[in-house]
């Protein structure tokens, strides 16, 4: 089981962790004036990263909030957990990136 | 290729196994091929066969990263059945089972294909009305299925408890047809018979690149070994599709998550069928060698990890305890994971791609073994004809484009 830190109780256990799929996709603001590839992508395509993942988790059996977390996908580690809303923390990308080259 | 036969087997055990050959060989990659397929598992494995056999097309590599047969091919918990709900799905499995039949013959190796029935048991009101439903539609598709009383379920296993659990056995769908295979074999047997008929079987060979001419068209891959190009591409790569195809610029609905199995200590011959609750979710069937094989459920975050996590599994083992209080005593012996490439519908894609000469396999997500002969027959078809067959039509990637899902999500006869 993993331990997540969640952004605004600290860490806790996987199990009171629900995940929310992957960060940042945006809702299409008029979903009208979207072709039908565009609508499907948002709906169904997914970037299945095999590496650092921008992910969303929410906090069910605690504060109950969404946040998004960077982990990755190939060993599960976290490198950083952030609030909805804040960019991808660069850092923790840069030291995947480090991680990567030296292992 | 030398041909197995019974007389074969008493003659070899009567000198001391001696005089075997090697069931294929260690291909060296060539320059250039008609067909390549990406992916040495049971799936990629039979495509190429089914290329050589059936569509006289010989000049196949089957590329692989590690060894043949050692990703999901090795991992799953080897049910076989066709009793999905939908008519599109029905057609695709079923037409595996039917190739499942015969296996053994066409490719003069034992794969211990073993029709001993798949029992999913209901639990509640809800599940008994879903199973009948499936039953009925099931066999409108010319698919057996059949519906037992809870006392019926225990005559047909007796090791299941149907009453005084948490959640009572209310009744069970029952496919004769379906039962279990020996997955290593099925991927050594389709390696040797592929490779009698001129395939090259070409493991540690990691692919790293797709090319594309100036057409667009795949036209050769880059891989570990050096390039190596052919005309047409099959990519059967189970949870590393994503991968893979990114590499030619197709992007997939797919997400890739780790699923577990369990195998017990070997016990004598006590459970004579297949045996799934998608509500309480487990799944078990003993192996001829005598081990319990567990299903458990996949996790709830993508991965490439192939381990997945403990509270997984012990849930599938609480579930099995449940059902038959005498293996609560059954040690596990071993417990691994395998990446699933799940789509939104958990149905599969078998089709040509928006890139001319590429085609791929995939979404099989947590069922992809019961389909081995039917997708690899499959896949070998769409890339001979350049277009898919009727069976495999609707398992398009644009039909999460046109809303013409194939929803075994909502109704599969297990959780995923």
């Amino acid at each position: 089981m993993l331990l997540i830190s969640c952004p605004y109780c600290g860490e806790r256990p996987e199990l009171e962790f629900v995940h929310g799929g992957q960060a940042h996709i945006a809702r299409p603001g008029d979903p009208s004036a979207c072709s039908d590839q565009q609508w499907a992508d948002y709906l169904y395509r997914r970037d299945n990263i095999k590496g650092v993942h921008a992910e969303r988790w929410r906090h069910t059996h605690g504060c109950g909030r969404f946040f998004n977390a960077l982990r990755d996908t190939t060993s599960d580690h976290f490198l950083a957990t952030y609030k909805v809303g804040e960019p991808p923390p660069a850092q923790a990308q840069a030291q995947a990136q480090l991680r990567k080259a030296t292992t | 290729m030398q041909r197995f036969s019974g007389l074969s087997l008493i003659r070899r055990g009567l000198t001391g196994q001696r005089g075997w050959q090697p069931q294929w060989r260690q291909a060296e990659p060539k320059a250039a091929y008609d067909a390549i397929i990406v992916g040495g598992g049971g799936h990629g494995l039979g495509a190429a066969f089914y290329l050589a056999k059936e569509h006289g097309i010989s000049r196949v590599a089957v590329l692989e990263k590690g060894w043949i047969g050692g990703g999901n091919t090795g991992r799953n918990t080897t049910i076989i059945r066709s009793n999905y709900l939908f008519d599109e799905s029905a057609a695709l499995y079923d037409h595996s089972v039917q190739l499942w039949e015969s296996l053994s013959q066409v490719l003069n190796y034992n794969v211990m294909f073993s029709q001993r029935g798949v029992m999913m048991l209901a639990h509640t009101v809800h599940d008994v009305q879903v199973s009948q439903r499936h039953v009925h539609a099931n066999r409108a598709n010319g698919v057996d299925n059949e519906w037992l009383t809870p006392q019926e379920a225990r005559t047909r296993c007796p090791l299941l408890k149907i009453d005084d659990i948490r959640y009572p056995v209310l009744g069970a769908a029952y496919q004769r047809r379906g039962g279990t295979a020996r997955h290593d074999a099925v991927a050594w047997g389709f390696a040797r018979a592929a490779d009698a008929l001129g395939v090259d079987i070409i493991e540690n060979c990691e692919v790293l690149g797709i090319e594309r001419d100036a057409s667009g068209a795949a036209c050769a891959v880059e891989t570990t070994r050096g390039v190596i190009r052919a005309p047409r591409i099959g990519v059967s790569a189970a949870g590393h599709s994503s991968v893979i195809m990114r590499m030619a610029g197709v992007e997939l609905p797919i997400e890739s998550y780790p699923l577990q199995a369990l195998v017990s200590e070997p016990v004598k011959s006590i459970f004579p069928c297949v045996v799934m609750s998608n509500t309480i979710h487990a799944y078990i069937s003993q192996s001829d060698k005598g081990e319990m094989v567990i299903g458990a459920g996949t996790d709830a975050y993508t991965s490439y990890t192939q381990r997945g996590g403990l509270h997984i599994s012990r849930h599938a083992l609480e579930a099995i305890c449940e059902l038959f209080p005498m293996f609560r005593r059954l040690r596990m012996l071993r417990g691994w994971g395998g990446i699933v490439d799940v789509t939104p519908d958990r149905s599969p894609i078998l089709a040509k791609t928006p890139v001319p000469g590429l085609y791929v396999n995939c979404g099989w997500g947590t069922g992809g073994f019961k389909a081995t002969p039917g997708a690899a027959h499959l896949l070998a078809w769409t890339i001979a004809h350049d277009a898919p067959h009727p069976i495999n039509a609707p398992f398009t990637i644009e039909r999460f484009r046109d809303g013409n899902l194939i929803d075994e999500a909502a109704a599969a006869a297990v959780a995923h």
